[in-house]
């Protein structure tokens, strides 16, 4: 399919997509429960809690505890969502995630809210950029990164019917809606967003706005770019990622996180060994973050479209070679 | 259930609440610790120290007290059981196997590859953990959703904890404790193996906890502190547990490590290790038995004994 950027492009945070879903999935089934550590405003599950707060538990700033009492809760057949800043979601919480969550392979759904550079202000310590690696690395778990408003909710919801732990990952910023309710979602399965045969690009989050972007440009410059929008990194859809390397020969991915163990090293390691293709990587570049404007940020850190071209340049000249 | 699937159904197999005498359990705690030694002299890998000291309470608990249906351990009617201390499976899996969740004989292939009875307890390999477990400080939290959920669903549901005390050093068990505390949760039931042994040494030389009850009472818990080897006292704290509205209950169970076998008991040095095999054989002739006589009795019986009075 190809996505069309209708500009002005509107603009929403994807933490409302959960939010808003999980009222949705509150209202179809009993057993889902939301839990937060004393940030429901800034997770937007403060509409869950306004609806059923008999189904919500506010744990407070101890979110080792909120991870694990939403694994008691999974044991009895509940479905806990529970969601805090992907800093401490991923972070400080590995350890109940490995042992507890996913060594039991416990039903639970982890919102981990103000992910990569453009979380802005608030600094490194508040920029998560790690979560996909740590994620990764963790038998039974899954990893969902939306691209907006509406497949965060897409996501949201097919978490809820997907059995075991998975971990879903929002920004803070607003950002562009580029899909709408009738945009196809297949949760472990990526979506081809703009068609091409001279390279593909291949991203998760607010970069699929940027690629989708960055393909603009590479038209004007007469390559054609395919985007593919590859919300889920685990599983992941090695047989898509397989097919485009073949047809398009290069590949340059582009995710807003930690080049170690992210969207790109999960590509790599399966072109490696399935069909080796010259990979060009647009990520965090094993650095912290700082505090600045997310845009400034974005800039700074090499996120934005203008970079992709620049990768895609040394993908195609590679591909000549 | 019909009466011959009852006569082919050990006494102590049965789906409910056993609610055993003292001295019921008694006996059958000789048995679990002879289990315990025998699986471990077989292992040569595993602690022996801290599952000695709870089978006595471990006993009660799994006989006296837990509603449970060990063939059907998603039962719905069940009581939630979990082992926060993981590294105490040997009383672990000698408590499942002798209430009848497997059999026996496969208390021989603890911590073998070809064997179901992991290093700590695993959800994926045994049927009826529910919960993994393993590294400290978890499994209380793990109380905590249990009995929310158990009160959502107005359930008459209990859940019952089993943490040790060098596990209260790690934060996250006191983020639990106030969790537990803070909703109120009089159906959760904590149980403390309140030996004061930890692997360095001496729990209070290691990092003091001291005074437990005091601090647990601080954060709106019941607390019952018992003699964990005096069976009929840990059967009153279960009641005392029982009838205690609006708050968790933690039993400390002030036990011995290594209880019932005079060489091991409060050394801290059996903490992590298994019985040599001559040392296994000196420990079950303190337990009035033998090691090749046990052994065959695990690998003879396949489904348990029956127990006292059986």
């Amino acid at each position: 399919m190809n996505l069309t950027l209708k500009e002005p492009v509107a603009m929403k945070k994807t933490r409302e997509g959960w939010g808003r879903a999980l009222v949705e999935l509150g209202e179809a089934d009993p057993n889902v429960c939301v839990l937060v550590g004393d940030l429901s405003e800034s997770t937007m599950t403060h509409f869950f809690a306004q609806r059923f707060p008999e189904r919500f538990f506010q744990m407070g700033v101890a979110e080792q505890n909120m991870c694990t009492v939403a694994c008691g809760l999974a044991v009895m057949g509940k479905i806990p969502f529970y969601s805090t800043y992907g800093a401490f979601a991923a972070c400080r919480d590995l350890d109940q995630l490995r042992v507890t969550a996913c060594y039991t392979n416990l039903n639970v759904k982890i919102g981990g809210a103000h992910g990569g550079i453009s979380v802005g202000p608030d600094g490194a310590t508040h920029q998560a950029m790690e979560e996909f690696a740590i994620m990764r690395s963790l038998p039974n778990m899954s990893l969902v990164v939306p691209c907006d408003f509406h497949e965060a909710g897409k996501a949201t919801k097919a978490a809820a019917a997907w059995p075991g732990p998975v971990y879903i990952r929002f920004g803070r910023e607003d950002v562009p809606v580029v899909t709408d309710e009738r945009t196809p979602f297949t949760f472990g399965k990526g979506e081809i967003f703009g068609e091409g045969d001279d390279l593909t690009i291949i991203a998760c989050g607010v970069m699929v706005y940027e690629a989708l972007k960055a393909r603009e440009e590479l038209a004007a410059q007469k390559v054609s770019a395919r985007v593919v929008n590859l919300h889920t990194i685990k599983p992941l859809d090695a047989e898509l990622i397989v097919r485009c390397a073949r047809q398009t020969g290069c590949v340059v991915t582009a995710e807003e996180h930690q080049v170690n163990g992210g969207l790109g090293g999960a590509v790599a390691e399966v072109l490696v060994r399935e069909h080796p293709v010259p990979v060009e990587m647009v990520a965090v570049w094993d650095r912290f973050g700082q505090s600045g404007k997310p845009a400034e940020l974005m800039e700074a850190f090499g996120l934005k479209a203008r970079h992709i071209v620049a990768a895609a340049g040394k993908a195609l000249a590679r591909k000549r070679d | 259930m019909s009466p011959s699937v009852d006569a082919a159904t050990p006494r102590a197999h049965a789906r409910g609440r056993l609610a055993w005498s003292a001295e019921e359990l008694s006996a059958k705690a000789l048995e679990v610790r002879r289990d315990i030694v025998t699986l471990l002299t077989e292992a040569q890998s595993g602690h022996t120290g801290g599952p000695l000291g709870i089978a006595d309470f471990g006993t009660a608990l799994f006989f006296h007290e837990l509603t449970l249906d060990p063939r059907d351990p998603k039962w719905v009617g069940r009581d939630f059981w979990h082992f926060s201390c993981g590294h105490v499976t040997p009383v672990i899996y000698s408590l499942m196997a002798e209430r009848g969740y497997f059999p026996l004989a496969d208390l021989l292939k603890f911590r073998r590859f070809d064997g179901h009875c992991q290093g700590h307890p695993s959800a994926h390999d045994t049927p009826g953990i529910e919960v993994s477990s393993g590294s400290l400080g978890q499994g209380l939290s793990v109380g905590v959703g249990v009995a929310l959920a158990s009160r959502l669903d107005q359930s008459p549901r209990r859940v019952y904890i089993v943490c040790s005390d060098g596990e209260q050093q790690e934060g996250s068990t006191w983020e639990a404790v106030m969790a537990a505390g803070h909703f109120r949760l009089d159906n959760l039931c904590a149980v403390m193996d309140y030996n004061n042994i930890q692997i360095d040494g001496d729990v209070e030389k290691v990092m003091g906890l001291a005074p437990l009850a005091d601090k647990y009472r601080a954060f709106r818990w019941h607390v019952v502190e018992v003699d964990g080897h005096d069976l009929a006292a840990v059967l009153r704290a279960f009641a005392e547990a029982r009838a205690t509205p609006g708050r968790p209950t933690m039993i400390l169970a002030r036990t011995v490590m290594g209880k019932g076998v005079p060489f091991m008991e409060g050394d801290y040095r059996w903490h992590g290790k298994p019985p040599k095999p001559d040392e296994g054989e000196r420990a079950l002739a303190a337990l009035d038995t033998t090691f090749p006589a046990w052994r065959a009795r695990l690998l003879a019986s396949g489904g348990g004994s029956g127990g006292a009075g059986a």
